[in-house]
C-alpha cells in the first residue's frame, strides 16, 4: 500500500419525518404542532391547492386554459415551505408550486390568468417581490442566489427560498447555484420536491446518488432529506433552514421526498410509462389525508370543519375561475408593453402597426 | 544587413514588459531557435528565441529594464562577417526574434505592425484641430457642451472610469466576474476598483459564466444593478440561457413587475491569434433579441458615455467591447458626468459620395478607408452605429438619401448580419435613393483560423472597404 490512506471527509444525510402515512406521530412533534389552529391552516392551504388543481385541469380539458401542471400529491411541499417563510422573504417558485404562491397571497385568479396566457397573472399584488413562475428547468436557482446576494449586500435579514423538482437537480444551474451559495455563505434555501418523476424519467435514471440532498455536501452547504408528504416535517425543516440562513449561517438544500400522483402536465399521459400499482400505492401516503387523520385523532377536526373548509375552498376557486373566464382578453399591443422599461422608437412603430391592424 | 531585434509581444494585448535577463552577450553567434532573453509581464515569463542566424552586434536595452514597449528595438543582429559598426545604422524594423510561450496562445508577430496595417496603439482618430486639411470634417461633438476640454485616454481607462463613476453614484452598482477583483480584470479593465469599493462590490466569482450570469440576473430582479464581466463574450455562450430567457424576457413575462437592470460586458469579436473558439463576434446574435439593448462602442469617449448610460438603464444591456481597442487612445470629454444615449449613431466624418456604416473595431477600417478615399477624390460619410439595439437607422437613412450609396463594415459572419439588416431597412425606406446595391463587408464565413496568414484573410481590411466603395461608386 503506498504511503498512508486516511478518511479526509465523510458525511451522512438525515431524514426527518413527523407523522407516519396514517397520520400517527412518529415521536415528539415540533413545538409549533401544538397549535392545531395553525395545523388547520396548513390543512386548508393543501386543500385549496388540490381543489384548484382539479379545477385547472378541468378548464384545460374543456379548452379554456393552456397547459397546466398539477401538484396533486405534493401539496405538503409547497405549503410546508411557504408557511415557514416570513412575508419579507422572497419565493422563487417553479411551475408546480402554486400551493406556495397561494400561501403567500398569490390568488387562484392570478394563477389561472398566468396559465391562460396573460402576463397579468405574474403581477402579484400581495407578494410583489416574489418571482414569477419559472418555466425553464433550473434557471431559478442562480436567481435565488442573486436575490440572496442582494440581501447580504444590503445587510437585510431576509432569505430567498427557491423550489424545483428532482429533474432540475441534474442541471448545471442547480450545481452552480449551490457552489455560489456555499462560497459566499448566502441566505438561501433550496427546496427540491423529489416527486420521483421528471416527465417519464424516474428518479433512478436521474442520478445515481442515494439522495439528492447529498448534492449539498459537494458545495459545502447543509443538506437534509424530509418526508415531503408530511407537512409538519416540511414546515419544520424549512423553518430551521430559514432561521439558520437569516442568522448568517448560510444555505441549506432540502430534499422533500414526495410523489407526483398525476401526469407531468396536461400535455402528458403518465399511464404510458408508469405502473398503476405504483400510483395506487402512493395514494396511501398522500399528505392531505395524513394531516386530517392526525387532526381528527387530536380531536381538533370533525365533519363540519371538513365540510366548511371544502365549501370555502370550492367557492374561492369557482369565483377565481369565473373572474378568469370573464377577464378581458389582452389588447393586441400587450405584446409590446413591458418589453422595455420605455419602448424604443423602432418598436413603437411596430406597436402602432399592430394596433392599426387589430383595429382595422 | 544589420537588423533590429524587437521587444516581442507575449500576448496579443501586451503593450510592454520587463527585459528580465539576457542569455546572450554582444559578439555571440546565434542561430535560429537559440534562446536570446527572458521577457516578463505581470502575467507570465517567457523565453525569447532567435529566428534568424547572425551575431549579436549590440544590446540596446540592458537586462532588468522595465516598461520596454512592444516592438521597441532591444538588440541589433549582424550578418556573419558584418562589422559591429553596422549595428548603429540598423534601420529595418522587421522583427528578428521569435517568442516561445508556454501555452502557445500567441505568436510574437500578432501585435507587430504590418506594413499595410496601422500599429494597434496608434490613435485612429486625430484630435480636433489636428485634422488634415483634406475634406475631413469631424462634426462638433453634440453630446458635450461648448468649451469642453478633452483628455487623452485609452478605451481601457475610459471603461474603468465609467464603472467607478457609476459605483460612486449608486451604491446598488457592483461588479462581478472572473478575475475582476484581486487580478484587476483579465484585461485590466477593473484596475483600482477593488481598492476603492471593497470585496462586497467588486466580486471574484467561481468559474462558471452560466452560474454568475444567473446570480447577476437574480440580483438585478431583486433591485441591485450588477455589472457582469465576461472575460470574453465567447464564454458567455454558456450563459446565454440566463441572458436571453431570464434577463431579456422577465420584465415582459412578469407583466412589468420585475425588471432586470443589468449590464453584461466584456470583449467581443476577434482579438489576434486566439483561434476559432475565442474570436467570435456576437453583435448580430444579441441585436436580434427583444428585451435587450446592445452597444458596441469604438472610441474611448463612447465606451465611457455608453457604459455609464448602460449601467443606469433599467433594461438588460449587452455591452460589447473589443480587446484590440482596449489599448487605443482617444479624446474623452473632461466632464464630471459624461453620458452617451443608447440608440444614437454618430457621424464621424461627413461626405457626399458614399455612406460607410460600421461599429466597434470595424470603424478603424471605415475611417482609414475614408482617409485614403479622400485622397483619391471620393468623399465618404462614416457612420458609427455605436448601439445595435435599438439601432439608429434614421441617421443611416438620412445619410444614404444624401450619398445614394452604402457600404457596411463588420467583423461578424455574413448570414443574418448587422449589414443585412441595414440593407433591408434601406431597401424598404430609401429604395428610390439608392444608386447602387448596398455592399455588406463581413468576416469570412468560416471559424476564425489560428494561422496568422489565414486569420488576416478572414477579417475585413481597409482595402476591402476601399474596393467596395469604388464598386458602389462605379470607379
Amino acid at each position: 500500500m503506498p504511503g498512508t490512506v486516511e478518511t479526509v471527509a465523510s458525511f451522512s444525510i438525515r431524514r426527518t419525518a413527523c407523522l407516519d402515512a396514517d397520520g400517527r406521530p412518529l415521536g415528539p412533534l415540533p413545538e409549533f404542532a401544538a397549535d392545531t389552529d395553525f395545523l388547520a391552516r396548513l390543512y386548508r392551504g393543501m386543500v385549496l391547492t388540490r381543489i384548484f388543481d382539479e379545477k385547472a385541469v378541468a378548464l384545460q380539458r374543456t379548452g379554456r386554459l393552456g397547459t397546466f401542471a398539477s401538484s396533486l400529491g405534493q401539496e405538503a411541499v409547497a405549503v410546508g415551505a411557504a408557511s415557514a417563510m416570513r412575508p419579507e422573504d422572497v419565493l422563487l417558485p417553479s411551475f408546480r408550486d402554486q400551493g406556495a404562491q397561494f400561501w403567500r397571497g398569490g390568488t387562484p385568479e392570478e394563477c389561472l390568468l398566468y396559465w391562460g396566457g396573460s402576463e397579468r397573472g405574474s403581477r402579484s399584488a400581495a407578494a410583489p417581490e416574489d418571482f414569477p413562475i419559472c418555466i425553464p428547468v433550473g434557471t431559478q436557482f442562480p436567481h435565488a442566489v442573486g436575490v440572496a446576494t442582494a440581501f447580504a449586500l444590503r445587510r437585510q435579514p431576509r432569505v430567498a427560498l427557491v423550489m424545483g423538482g428532482d429533474g432540475a437537480t441534474s442541471r448545471g444551474d442547480f450545481a452552480e447555484a449551490l457552489v455560489f451559495a456555499g462560497v459566499w455563505t448566502l441566505p438561501v434555501v433550496f427546496v427540491i420536491a423529489n416527486n420521483q418523476w421528471a416527465i417519464s424519467v424516474p428518479r433512478s435514471q436521474q442520478c445515481a446518488a442515494q439522495t439528492l440532498a447529498q448534492k449539498a455536501i459537494a458545495a459545502g452547504i447543509e443538506g437534509a432529506q424530509v418526508d415531503g408528504n408530511d407537512v409538519i416535517a416540511v414546515h419544520h425543516a424549512c423553518d430551521r433552514a430559514l432561521d439558520r440562513a437569516r442568522r448568517g449561517g448560510g444555505a441549506t438544500l432540502i430534499e422533500a421526498v414526495t410523489y407526483r400522483i398525476t401526469d407531468h402536465t396536461t400535455a402528458d399521459d403518465a399511464r404510458r410509462y408508469r405502473d398503476d400499482a405504483e400510483v395506487s400505492a402512493s395514494w396511501k401516503r398522500e399528505p392531505v389525508a395524513r394531516l386530517r387523520n392526525y387532526l381528527v385523532a387530536q380531536g381538533a377536526w370533525a365533519k363540519p370543519d371538513e365540510e366548511r373548509v371544502l365549501a370555502e375552498c370550492r367557492a374561492t376557486v369557482e369565483a377565481a375561475a369565473e373572474a378568469y373566464l370573464a377577464a378581458e382578453p389582452e389588447p393586441a399591443t400587450a405584446m409590446f408593453d413591458d418589453l422595455y422599461a420605455a419602448l424604443p422608437e423602432d418598436l413603437q412603430a411596430q406597436r402602432a402597426a399592430v394596433r392599426e391592424r387589430a383595429d382595422g | 544587413m544589420a537588423t533590429n531585434i524587437l521587444m516581442p509581444a507575449l500576448s496579443p494585448t501586451m503593450e510592454e514588459g520587463t527585459l528580465a535577463k539576457w542569455l546572450v552577450k554582444e559578439g555571440d553567434t546565434v542561430s535560429s531557435g537559440d534562446i536570446l532573453a527572458e521577457i516578463e509581464t505581470d502575467k507570465a515569463t517567457m523565453e525569447f528565441e532567435a529566428v534568424d542566424e547572425g551575431v549579436i552586434g549590440k544590446i540596446l536595452i540592458s537586462e532588468g529594464t522595465e516598461g520596454v514597449k512592444v516592438n521597441e528595438p532591444i538588440a541589433v543582429l549582424l550578418e556573419e562577417g558584418e562589422d559591429a559598426s553596422a549595428a548603429d545604422s540598423a534601420g529595418s524594423a522587421a522583427p528578428a526574434g521569435g517568442a516561445k510561450q508556454g501555452d502557445g496562445a500567441a505568436a510574437p508577430d500578432a501585435a507587430a505592425p504590418d506594413a499595410d496595417e496601422p500599429a494597434i496603439d496608434e490613435p485612429a482618430v486625430k484630435a480636433p484641430g489636428s485634422a488634415p486639411a483634406a475634406a475631413v470634417t469631424i462634426p462638433a461633438e453634440p453630446e458635450v457642451p461648448e468649451g469642453t476640454t478633452f483628455k487623452t485616454q485609452t478605451v481601457r481607462e475610459a471603461l474603468r472610469d465609467a464603472m467607478a463613476e457609476e459605483m460612486r453614484r449608486d451604491g446598488d452598482v457592483f461588479l462581478m466576474g472572473e478575475e475582476v477583483a484581486e487580478y484587476q480584470g483579465a484585461y485590466k479593465i477593473s484596475q483600482g476598483l477593488l481598492d476603492e469599493f471593497g470585496d462586497k462590490r467588486v466580486i471574484d466569482t467561481p468559474i462558471t459564466e452560466h452560474g454568475f450570469a444567473g446570480v447577476g440576473v437574480g440580483a438585478a430582479f431583486a433591485g441591485l444593478r450588477p455589472i457582469v464581466e465576461f472575460m470574453t463574450f465567447n464564454f458567455a455562450m454558456q450563459a446565454i440561457d440566463q441572458i436571453i430567457n431570464s434577463a431579456a424576457k422577465t420584465l415582459y413575462m412578469s407583466g412589468g413587475q420585475m425588471g432586470s437592470p443589468i449590464v453584461f460586458r466584456g470583449p467581443n469579436g476577434a482579438a489576434a491569434r486566439v483561434g476559432a473558439q475565442h474570436s467570435q463576434d456576437y453583435a448580430a446574435w444579441y441585436a436580434q433579441i427583444p428585451g435587450l439593448k446592445v452597444c458596441q462602442p469604438y472610441s474611448a469617449a463612447d465606451a465611457k458615455g455608453l457604459l455609464k448610460s448602460a449601467i443606469r438603464d433599467p433594461n438588460p444591456v449587452i455591452f460589447l467591447e473589443n480587446e484590440i481597442l482596449y489599448g487605443r487612445s482617444f479624446d474623452v470629454p473632461d466632464l464630471d458626468d459624461f453620458t452617451v444615449p443608447i440608440g444614437k449613431a454618430k457621424i464621424w466624418r461627413q461626405g457626399s459620395d458614399v455612406t460607410i456604416v460600421s461599429f466597434g473595431i470595424g470603424m478603424t477600417y471605415a475611417l482609414q478607408a475614408a482617409d485614403e478615399l479622400a485622397e483619391q477624390g471620393i468623399s465618404a460619410e462614416v457612420v458609427d452605429l455605436r448601439s445595435l439595439r435599438p439601432m439608429d437607422t434614421v441617421t443611416v437613412i438620412e445619410s444614404v438619401k444624401k450619398t445614394n450609396r452604402c457600404v457596411t463594415v463588420e467583423e461578424g459572419w455574413p448570414v443574418a448580419s448587422i449589414g443585412n439588416h441595414i440593407s433591408a431597412v434601406l431597401m424598404q425606406q430609401a429604395f428610390d435613393y439608392l444608386d447602387a446595391p448596398v455592399i455588406n463587408l463581413t468576416g469570412k464565413d468560416v471559424p476564425m483560423p489560428y494561422a496568422a496568414n489565414l486569420e488576416k484573410l478572414a477579417l475585413v481590411t481597409t482595402k476591402d472597404v476601399i474596393d467596395a466603395v469604388k464598386s458602389v461608386t462605379y470607379r
